[in-house]
């Protein structure tokens, strides 16, 4: 049984279909890139998702049970992180406080036991940052602010982690960090990244869905993704044409 | 909250409550009464400062909490013959009931359009006081008898009207209100209010509901400001409708902004600076209230994080 379905979900922006009757379903413990070119509506897609707007019509189904009109913050408190694509860090907090958030969050859900403190450290230890824990988030480079962004949403303990670009910005060597990182995260979580940079993707995702016009164009595996000419036409037209 | 290490935090809170304490000693008579009243509002200001500095919600209309709490004990006593504990309670009471209700209005709105609402929320509490002076006294408002200002433990008895014991009841409400306050800003609900602050959205996206955390503020600001002001009327004996007027909404946000908003002691540092200014100035001059202004604009200026947040910003990172 799927961890996630929609049906028929669309949001309208004044006459713009952003996201236009998706009919989407993600198994629990796969991690599934999304892909597709600027303006596709895979943003407002995972938006919907997590709950940061609300669909004009269609449905969303979450372990079995129906969300669509669930605010955000219950939907995170059901396990459904979200991390944000432009860095939205608390920058006049700690490290500590910002990975403090998600935690104290769980322990008073019940979700996880123990003290705050050995929470967000044991998070931030995992993502590399426990030497800077007293550092102001906004005096972190921007590597370690994407960085701590998916500490962030460790910290929520998700079943599903939904991460918008997560590797903007970050350099080479810390990608391949950051590859490693996530696939320790699908052991006990599902991912559902968006992502550009083809490389990640291919490396990372189980299945790839490709978006194009607020609709999906093509669903499959990495090779048979690689091989489809209408998606080489849509969104890597330029690598053949 | 950078780098916190509660000894030293505690410590220095502990410390300016002992300093106050010594100061009733020392005080003349003039100045202890100045300190009585600054301390009773200097409470007002750390329950302003608790919504307006930690979780960044400005509000103008915060007169109407401490006015609630100011006519809550004053009219119990004044027509039912309450004793002093119990019309205290009404009045921390009236304003926690009014900030839920006022707060469960206005968080609808944010930014400018909650500063008009609170505002208006409290003109309208205002123009009520006028309305039913039969009973409040209007614009003249009412004075409580010194009788009436009397608390018997026992067969022990403490006057209120005596210096002393003002004094003392002044700073024994500051303290509670002080150590509270550090408690809350330091709990994990106050790390939520300043996440708030900081970055609504993405509190929200960490699963907290953040219109029932700014509630909760707001009411645990009310009624912070409603015990400042029921203690007002049951230690200074007067209430009238000129506490409830827009300018004493505006006064805590003056003070806050002087002393440092957002930091637990700013507001007792505010609002001492600012009654000792006009104090000062008003012994040399008529124009005194000129003085005033110049004094708050080099302040702005100059530092305006407030005295002691520019203090934590360029000396002491660890101040709470």
């Amino acid at each position: 049984m799927p961890l996630l379905t929609t049906k028929g979900l669309s949001r309208h922006f004044g006459g713009l279909r952003a996201v236009d009757g998706v009919d989407f379903a993600l198994m629990p413990g796969e991690i599934r890139a999304i892909i597709g070119p600027n303006g596709a509506g895979k943003t407002t897609f995972v938006s919907l998702l997590s709950g940061r707007i609300r669909p004009s019509s269609g449905m969303i189904v979450f372990d079995g049970a129906d969300i669509t009109t669930m605010p955000a913050y219950r939907r995170v408190r059901l396990g459904v992180a979200y991390t944000f694509q432009i860095t939205s860090i608390f920058a006049n907090l700690t490290a500590f406080d910002n990975v403090a958030l998600p935690v104290q969050r769980t322990l008073t859900d019940g979700r996880s036991k123990g003290q705050v403190r050995s929470g967000v450290m044991a998070a931030l230890e995992r993502t590399g940052l426990a030497d800077r824990a007293g550092t102001l988030a906004g005096h972190l480079s921007y590597g370690h602010q994407r960085l701590l962004e998916v500490a962030m949403g460790l910290a929520l303990k998700p079943r599903l982690l939904i991460l918008d670009e997560p590797t903007q910005g970050l350099a080479d060597s810390e990608i391949d960090n950051f590859i490693t990182l996530v696939r320790e995260i699908a052991k006990d979580a599902t991912v559902l990244l968006i992502e550009h940079n083809m490389p990640v993707v291919m490396q990372l995702a189980d299945r790839i869905t490709v978006f194009n016009s607020g609709k999906i164009l093509a669903e499959g595996t990495p090779e048979q993704i690689r091989a489809n000419a209408e998606v080489q036409d849509a969104y890597l037209g330029a690598t053949h044409g | 909250m950078r780098d916190a290490s509660p000894a030293k935090t505690y410590a220095l809170h502990v410390g300016v409550i002992a300093l106050l304490f010594v100061l009733n000693f020392i005080l003349p008579d003039y100045h202890q009464g100045l300190f009585a009243r600054i301390m009773a509002l200097a409470v007002f200001a750390t329950g302003y400062n608790l919504l307006f500095g930690y979780v960044g919600l400005l509000s103008l209309g915060h007169a109407m909490f401490f006015s609630a709490g100011l006519y809550g004990a004053g009219l119990t006593v004044y027509h039912l013959g309450w004793g002093v504990p119990e019309a205290f309670v009404a009045g921390v009471a009236c304003g926690a009931l009014l900030a839920l209700v006022i707060g469960l209005l206005a968080l609808r709105t944010s930014g400018v359009a909650f500063m008009i609402v609170t505002m208006m929320f409290a003109q309208v509490f205002y123009l009520l006081i006028l309305y039913f002076a039969a009973w409040t006294g209007g614009d003249q408002g009412l004075v409580i008898q010194q009788a009436s200002r009397v608390i018997s433990i026992g067969g022990a008895s403490l006057d209120l009207t005596n210096p002393a014991v003002r004094y003392m009841s002044a700073l024994a409400l500051f303290s509670v209100v002080l150590l509270v306050t550090l408690a809350v800003v330091r709990s994990r609900f106050g790390r939520v209010l300043v996440a708030i602050r900081e970055n609504e959205e993405r509190t929200k996206m960490l699963g907290y509901d953040t219109v029932a955390n700014k509630l909760a503020a707001v009411v645990t600001s009310g009624a912070i400001c409603a015990a400042s002001g029921a203690a007002y009327a049951l230690l200074f004996g007067y209430i009238g409708s000129s506490f409830a007027s827009v300018q004493y909404s505006i006064l805590p946000l003056l003070w806050v902004l002087l002393g440092g908003a957002a930091t637990t002691l700013g507001p007792l540092v505010g609002t001492l600076f600012m009654y000792y200014v006009t104090d000062i100035t008003s012994g040399f001059t008529s124009a005194y209230l000129l003085i005033v202004g110049v004094a708050l604009i080099l302040l702005v200026l100059f530092a305006p994080k407030g005295i002691l947040g520019s203090i934590r910003q360029r000396w002491l990172g660890w101040l709470p």
